[in-house]
C-alpha cells in the first residue's frame, strides 16, 4: 500500500505547500492593492452601525477605583511637541496658552486654560486602549467637550468635531505630518467625552499632552488627541489632512476606533 | 477515484465500494468559507500581536517586562540581536522564527512573528487590522448559519452529539488507542464520526469558536461600554486579549491534528467527501 500512497501523499504535500505560498503571495499583493483596502473597509462601518444601534449615545465606558490607578502611565506618539512656540508656551506654564473653537458655530470662542478650568468639571478613571494591544488606567480631569461647543453653539450643518494639535508626528512634504483627530456628535456630546487637563490629580505633562488633550472614552488611544489648540465643528472630513478624518486615519487605520 | 484500499489479503469475502452521501451542501460551503476566515483572522492576528508583542492577566498591562509571555530581541552592542519567547521566568532562544527573522529583503529584522505566519507580510499594524475585522464578521456570520442549518437539519444531534456507548470510558480508550496506532477503520465503522473527533468538533464549534468571537469583542472599547458584564467576566481586557491567544492557538493546534487526521484517513477521500458531498466507504460483501 506504502508505494502507492507515498507519491500521491508526496504529490498532495507539495501541491499544499505551493497553493499556500501562492496564497500567501496572493494576499500581500491583495493588500497592496488600494481597491482591496477599501474593499476590508467595508467592515468598519458595519462596525460602527452595530456599536452605535446597540450602544448609541447612552453606553458609559467603565470606570474605575482610585486604587486601579496604573502605576505608571506609558507615552506614546509624541513625548515632546517640536517648535519654538510650544517651547515658548511650555516654559510660561501655557499661561499665554489659547484654545480656539471655530467652524460651523455661531459664537467663536478663545479660551484660556484658566477659563477651562473655571467651567464645570469632570473627573473620571478610565482604561485608555492603545491600538497595540496595551491598556493603561488614569484619572482624568476637565471640562465635558459638550460644555464647551454648548458655549460656542452649533449651527444645523455641523456633522463632526475636528481637533487640531500642537505636535507633528511626521515630517511632510504636503504639510499633512500635524496631529489631527475627529469624532462625531454622538461622542463629542457623550458625558465621557472630555477636555482633560489633569492626569492622575497634576497638570497633563508633556508626554501626555499638556496642556489640553482629549478623552473620548469608548474609543482606542489615537483618537484621543494630545496637544490641542484648535477645535473646529465641520460638516465633512476631506478639508483636513489627508481627508480621512484623522493622522493615523490618513495612514490607513479606521476612523471609527470603537474597535 | 483510485483511492480504493486493496482487500484485506486473506479475505474471502468480495469487498465492495460504497459511495455513500457524507455531507450536505451547507456544512461543505460553511466549511471552506470557514477555512479562509480562520486562515485570515490567525495570520492577521498574529499581525496584530506583533504590535505589542506580550500578554497580562487584569485589566492592565503596557509594560512587556512585567508580562506573563513576551515575545522579544535582545541586543548585544555589534553582535546580531537574538529572539526569545518568555513564559514567566522561562525564556527560550527563538532566532530565526520568534524575536528575530528575516524580511523580505533577507535583513534581520526584530519582529515577534516572522513574515510567513502574518498577513500582510510586512509589518503594518492598520492593515491587519482591516483583515481582521472584515474576515471576523465573515467568521461569526458563516458560525451563525452553520449553527442554525446544523440544529435545523438535525445533522447536530444525528451526526456530532456522541452516543452514550460512544461516551463509555471503554469506547473511548479504544478510540483513544486506535488514533495512536493512526489506525483507522474504512469500512461501516467509518460512516459516522469517531468519539474523540465527535468531541474535538463540539469543543471547536461550541467552545473555541464562540470563546473567540466573546474575546474578541471584550478588546473593543466601544463593546466595553455596551457590555461591561463580558469584560468583568472574563477577567478584565488584558485577561480576555491573552485568553484570545490561547484560544486562538488552540484553533491552530485543531486545525494541525485535522489536517494530518485527513491525511492518514485518506485525503482524497476526506476532500471528495468535503467537496462533492459523496464518500466512499469500504462494506465487505458476503457472496464472496
Amino acid at each position: 500500500m506504502g508505494s502507492v500512497w507515498l507519491p500521491r501523499r508526496r504529490i498532495l504535500a507539495l501541491g499544499a505547500a505551493s497553493l499556500g505560498s501562492t496564497l500567501l503571495a496572493g494576499c500581500d499583493r491583495l493588500s497592496g492593492a488600494p481597491v482591496f483596502e477599501e474593499f476590508l473597509a467595508s467592515a468598519e462601518w458595519l462596525t460602527y452601525r452595530v456599536q452605535r444601534q446597540l450602544g448609541g449615545g447612552r453606553s458609559l465606558a467603565r470606570e474605575f477605583g482610585p486604587a486601579d490607578v496604573s502605576p505608571v502611565f506609558k507615552v506614546n506618539g509624541t513625548s515632546v511637541p517640536e517648535g519654538e512656540e510650544y517651547a515658548a508656551l511650555r516654559e510660561n506654564n501655557f499661561v499665554n496658552w489659547q484654545l480656539r473653537v471655530e467652524g460651523l458655530v455661531e459664537t467663536p470662542l478663545n479660551l484660556s486654560l484658566a477659563d477651562l478650568r473655571n467651567l464645570p468639571q469632570r473627573t473620571q478613571i478610565t482604561r485608555h486602549d492603545c491600538v497595540e494591544g496595551w491598556s493603561a488606567i488614569g484619572k482624568w480631569q476637565g471640562v465635558p467637550l459638550a460644555i464647551v461647543l454648548a458655549r460656542a453653539a452649533l449651527l444645523p450643518a455641523a456633522r463632526f468635531v475636528v481637533f487640531q494639535c500642537a505636535d507633528v508626528l511626521e515630517q511632510t512634504l504636503d504639510g499633512t505630518g500635524p496631529y489631527y483627530e475627529s469624532i462625531d456628535l454622538i461622542d463629542a456630546f457623550h458625558p465621557q467625552t472630555i477636555l482633560a487637563h489633569s492626569l492622575n490629580d497634576a497638570p497633563l505633562t508633556t508626554g501626555h499632552g499638556a496642556p489640553l488633550r482629549l478623552r473620548v472614552e469608548r474609543q482606542l488611544g489615537y483618537k484621543h488627541a494630545k496637544y490641542v489648540i484648535r477645535i473646529e465643528v465641520t460638516d465633512r472630513l476631506d478639508g483636513f489632512g489627508r481627508g480621512k478624518g484623522g493622522f493615523w486615519e490618513d495612514r490607513g487605520y479606521e476612523w471609527y476606533a470603537g474597535i | 477515484m483510485p483511492e480504493i484500499p486493496a482487500a484485506h489479503p486473506g479475505s474471502s469475502r468480495r469487498p465492495r465500494l460504497l459511495l455513500v452521501a457524507r455531507h450536505t451542501r451547507i456544512t461543505r460551503l460553511t466549511h471552506w468559507i470557514n477555512l479562509l476566515c480562520v486562515i485570515v483572522l490567525l495570520m492577521s492576528g498574529l499581525q496584530i500581536f506583533n504590535a505589542h508583542p506580550a500578554l497580562y492577566w487584569g485589566q492592565i498591562g503596557a509594560d512587556p517586562g512585567h508580562a506573563a509571555f513576551e515575545i522579544g530581541a535582545d541586543d548585544f552592542g555589534d553582535g546580531p540581536p537574538a529572539g526569545f519567547a518568555r513564559i514567566g521566568s522561562l525564556a527560550l532562544k527563538t532566532t530565526g522564527i520568534l524575536g528575530v527573522s528575516r524580511n523580505a529583503s533577507g535583513d534581520t529584522v526584530e519582529r515577534a512573528f516572522p513574515r510567513w505566519a502574518t498577513l500582510p507580510g510586512w509589518r503594518d499594524l492598520a492593515l491587519g487590522r482591516r483583515w481582521h475585522f472584515f474576515f471576523a464578521w465573515a467568521f461569526a456570520a458563516n458560525l451563525l448559519i452553520y449553527l442554525l442549518a446544523a440544529i435545523a437539519s438535525g445533522h447536530f444531534w444525528r451526526d456530532l452529539l456522541p452516543s452514550r456507548q460512544q461516551l463509555r470510558a471503554r469506547a473511548l480508550l479504544d478510540d483513544v488507542a486506535n488514533h495512536l496506532r493512526l489506525k483507522f477503520p474504512r469500512g461501516e465503522a467509518s460512516r459516522g464520526y469517531y468519539p474523540l473527533q465527535k468531541l474535538a468538533y463540539l469543543t471547536v464549534i461550541f467552545v473555541l469558536s464562540p470563546l473567540m468571537i466573546l474575546t474578541g469583542l471584550s478588546m473593543s472599547p466601544g463593546m466595553d461600554a455596551i457590555l461591561p458584564q463580558l469584560v468583568d467576566l472574563l477577567g478584565g481586557r488584558q485577561s480576555a486579549r491573552t485568553i484570545h491567544f490561547i484560544t486562538a492557538t488552540l484553533i491552530a493546534l485543531f486545525v494541525f491534528v485535522h489536517v494530518a487526521m485527513v491525511l492518514l484517513a485518506g485525503p482524497l477521500n476526506e476532500l471528495r467527501g468535503m467537496i462533492t458531498g459523496k464518500f466512499a466507504i469500504f462494506v465487505e460483501d458476503d457472496h464472496g
